[in-house]
């Protein structure tokens, strides 16, 4: 059984978002549930402004890192990286997005346009197999904690049903490895992205 | 405990391929760890550092990688096992030891680890140090994941005691940063006290001593080599007339395609750990079994060329192929469909790789670039808008040797302070060259870790030849990028650190400067005149730029803000804070109407550096709400 999973799942996003924690989180739900899991990271740029990405490969395959095009799930925490993303995405991709913008300094100053929200919301839709987004700020926020924007999109993954193990084994991973004294609004904000994502 | 002191054996657990090392040191009984930091390698030393707050293991953050090796030679020298780690690039800053070494041997199993960056995601080249091996002679590892990157570990201390030589485990960053299942094996107490027993007349590498020590050496190797042809970590999977050699990371990548491409049947895999002394007999009866074979290495033509070689040895004319313009670059790292489709490509198999999506080309237009930068409140920025406006002031030009660290970043516009960069410490000696060669006005910018590292003796060499240069020592009391590991100059000093505090000010006057100053850069009018001052002098002069790093202080206090800066209407669209500063926080309204400038509340680290020289003081502090 173990040995038909194979499952590419590549995160982006910006410094602060929490993106390492929640590709950690899916790895160890992944060792939970008794699949072979890698995930790989970006160091060092984080805190500078900078993209963080990171993968999550789980089941049958090899490599720890995902070629262009061969992503099976994109989970982005800033739109416009998810949408530079989309050189990772084929068109069986599910993409889970957060809409929330964090502007890049060039487009601060003037010296660079982002494109409009909407815009790459929709083409995104048109490119992938399915497209979940979400305003995880908001709903980190009616969670009770604004950095939980990681576990609103972990939530949402969940309810989509394209991890091969049940939501449990995700909230357990959450329980292990965050503090506990955050487990509370941590779960909420996990709650509020599975209803979210219907 | 430190969860990786923790664990029963056979508990399995998803461990960074860096994690994954330190616990294959505690397991073989690691007594001493060095290291100086540096990316892919530096989460081994922290984890070292956490780890030998809490238990008998020995473990520095040394000044450079030259230091660090020698400390741990001299350990294991005296019977204890040790454990030395850097990136690539610091092994050339430890080769001088590294090499000689070789022939003076260990008594006790000393394992460098070697952490190479292919891509250069953080480095300033992407040499392969598998020529190391070649080089010293010593025996070489490499490991195609966290699992066996903590074998290896374990095996390589093994290796180095019964060969008597240090041996080299060499990783790639996504070994280093990739976390994969690893088994846990039993941790070992190290053996402690050592004792040096002397031997000066194998262990003092004088020539007569080296000329002997080198034929050890060779006779080693051939122990070495007859260990490699057993190793468990080379092996030949499957049987096939279509030969794949590969190691390191881009096993993982071959596996993958082969399984892809429906090839298991005609693929005969040979998969190369032990990698110097390469297995000579595996390698030709794998050879001798092929139609043609392809080499998958990152990198450097390593195993291919020592294939060819070998083959034409064995007077085997099998087809040997690997770096070729139609094949494999010798450029950056791989990934699984290039790898995929080379393989189809050279072995006639049916493949048609998908073309990718381009989201510029969806989108009709490029996409926003999101480079780093130095954060909100970083003392370097303040800085170097200091030097920028002195020298605008004074009508000169200056050219601007640097090194290499966070103030790397000052490369970028609105910035843009860095006109030459080769390594660590470079900074000032390539200064001394540039002005001796042209009499403009040179400044060589260096950090506080970087300067004890390797910009001593170019300070010294300065001063003695009389070298006329500005060196500004940009002092934040860390060594940030890395990590916010501690060096001598630390400060504050993290929690229960105990290394002895070196004053900057004080090593740069006694290395015989004369013009030397300390300035807080983020008191914007003082540091102004000081560098107008500095700049306008002849002579070896040094300004001391310090003032903490904004977070590491952060990470320290846990405090929060209480103020934060705000732009008012007397804000001109000047716009001298964004074409000269370019602090992230810092910029016109997201509206585009016009109006003063914005700060952002969340970003601002409320370093008030701005408000000090807004043209029209339209920047004033606020409580924060």
């Amino acid at each position: 059984m173990e040995s038909k999973v194979k499952l590419r799942i590549f995160c982006t996003g910006v410094g602060g978002q929490g993106t390492l924690l929640a590709t950690r989180i899916l790895g160890e739900a992944a060792l939970l549930a008794g699949y072979s899991a890698q995930v790989s990271e970006t160091h060092g740029m984080a805190q500078r402004g900078g993209v963080v990405e990171s993968t999550v490969i789980l089941g049958d395959l090899a490599s720890p890192i995902i070629s262009l095009g061969e992503a099976d799930i994109v989970l982005g925490f800033e739109i416009l990286e998810t949408f530079r993303s989309l050189n990772r995405c084929h068109p069986g991709t599910l993409v889970v997005t957060n809409t929330a913008t964090v502007l890049p300094y060039p487009v601060a100053i003037g010296k660079a346009t982002y494109p409009p929200v909407d815009r790459m919301l929709e083409l995104l839709a048109q490119q992938v197999g399915r497209l979940i987004a979400l305003d995880g700020v908001a709903l980190a926020q009616q969670a009770g904690s604004a950095l939980a924007v990681n576990m609103v999109i972990l939530g949402a993954l969940a309810a989509s049903r394209r991890l091969p193990f049940p939501e449990g084994t995700v909230t357990a991973a959450i329980r292990t490895q965050t503090p506990a004294k955050h487990l509370d609004a941590n779960l909420r904000a996990f709650a509020l992205g599975q209803e979210a994502a219907g | 405990m430190h969860p990786l002191r923790t664990g029963t054996p056979g508990e399995r657990r998803l461990l960074l391929g860096n994690e994954a090392i330190v616990r294959g040191a505690l397991e073989a009984g690691v007594a001493l760890a060095t290291t100086y930091p540096g990316t892919p390698a530096s989460e081994i030393g922290d984890r070292f550092y956490l780890i030998a707050r809490e238990s008998e293991l020995s473990f520095e953050y040394s000044t450079n990688e030259k230091v660090a090796l020698e400390v741990a030679a001299g350990a294991a020298a005296s019977g204890l096992r040790a454990l030395c780690s850097m990136k690539h690039v610091g092994v050339n800053v430890a080769a001088d030891t590294l090499m000689t070494l070789a022939y003076s041997g260990v008594k006790a199993g000393l394992v460098l680890i070697s952490a190479d960056d292919p891509s250069l995601f953080s480095s300033q080249n992407e040499q392969d140090n598998r020529y190391y091996a070649k080089l010293s002679g010593l025996p070489m590892l490499e490991p195609v994941s966290p699992q066996e990157a903590k074998e290896m570990t374990v095996a390589a201390f093994e290796l180095s005691e019964a060969l008597e030589l240090p041996v080299i485990l060499r990783t790639t960053t996504r070994v280093n940063h990739s976390r994969g299942v690893v088994t846990l094996g039993e941790i070992t107490p190290p053996r402690r006290p050592g004792r040096f027993v002397k031997n000066p007349f194998r262990l003092v590498m004088v020539p007569a001593v080296a000329r002997q020590a080198h034929a050890i050496l060779l006779a080693q190797q051939a122990q070495a080599a007859a260990r490699a042809e057993a190793s468990p970590f080379n092996r030949q999977e499957g049987d096939g007339p279509w030969g794949i050699v590969t190691s390191g990371v881009s096993y993982n990548y071959v596996k993958d395609a082969v399984g892809e491409l429906g090839i298991d049947d005609q693929v005969s895999l040979l998969k190369l750990g032990f990698t110097h002394p390469l297995p000579v007999e595996l390698i030709t009866q794998f050879l001798q079994g092929r139609e043609k074979v392809l080499v998958v290495e990152e990198l450097e033509p390593y195993l291919e060329e020592a294939l060819r070689a070998l083959a034409q040895s064995r007077g085997l004319n099998v087809p040997i192929q690997g770096k070729a313009p139609e094949l494999f670059s010798r450029l950056y790292e791989y990934h699984p469909s290039l790898v995929r489709r080379t393989i189809a490509r050279h072995f006639g198999v049916d493949h048609t790789p998908a073309e990718p999506l381009d989201p510029a080309v969806v989108l009709g237009s490029p996409l926003p670039e999101r480079p780093p930068n130095l954060c909100p409140g970083c003392p370097h920025r303040a800085t170097y808008y200091a030097v920028k406006i002195a020298l605008q002031d004074l009508g000169v030009e200056g050219i601007f040797p640097t090194d290499i660290g966070c103030y790397t970043l000052g490369l970028l516009p609105p910035l843009s302070m860095a006109d030459y960069l080769l390594c660590m410490g470079s900074s000032i000696s390539t200064a001394s060259g540039i002005a001796r060669a042209t009499g403009q006005k040179v400044i060589a910018f260096i950090g506080d870790s970087t300067f004890f590292h390797s910009g001593l003796p170019g300070l010294v060499n300065a001063v003695h030849n009389r070298h006329d240069i500005l060196v500004i020592i940009l002092d934040n009391g860390t060594t940030a990028m890395t990590g916010h590991q501690p060096h001598p100059g630390v400060k504050p000093p993290p929690p229960g650190y105990e290394g002895v505090h070196l004053d900057i000010e004080a090593v740069v006057r006694a290395l015989g400067v004369e013009a030397v100053q300390v300035v807080q850069p983020l008191q914007y009018a003082k540091t102004l005149e000081a560098v107008k001052a500095a700049v306008s002098a002849r002579g070896c002069r040094v300004l001391i730029s310090r003032a903490p790093c904004i977070l590491y202080v952060q990470r320290l206090s846990g405090r929060k803000k209480t103020t934060v800066f705000q732009v008012d209407s007397a804000c001109r669209d000047c716009r001298q804070c964004v074409d000269y500063f370019g602090c992230p926080a810092l910029h016109p309204p997201l509206t585009g109407e016009g109006g003063p400038m914005v700060i952002d509340a969340d970003q601002c680290a409320a370093c008030g550096f701005c408000a000090q020289w807004c043209p029209k003081q339209a920047i004033k502090a606020v409580k924060r709400a």
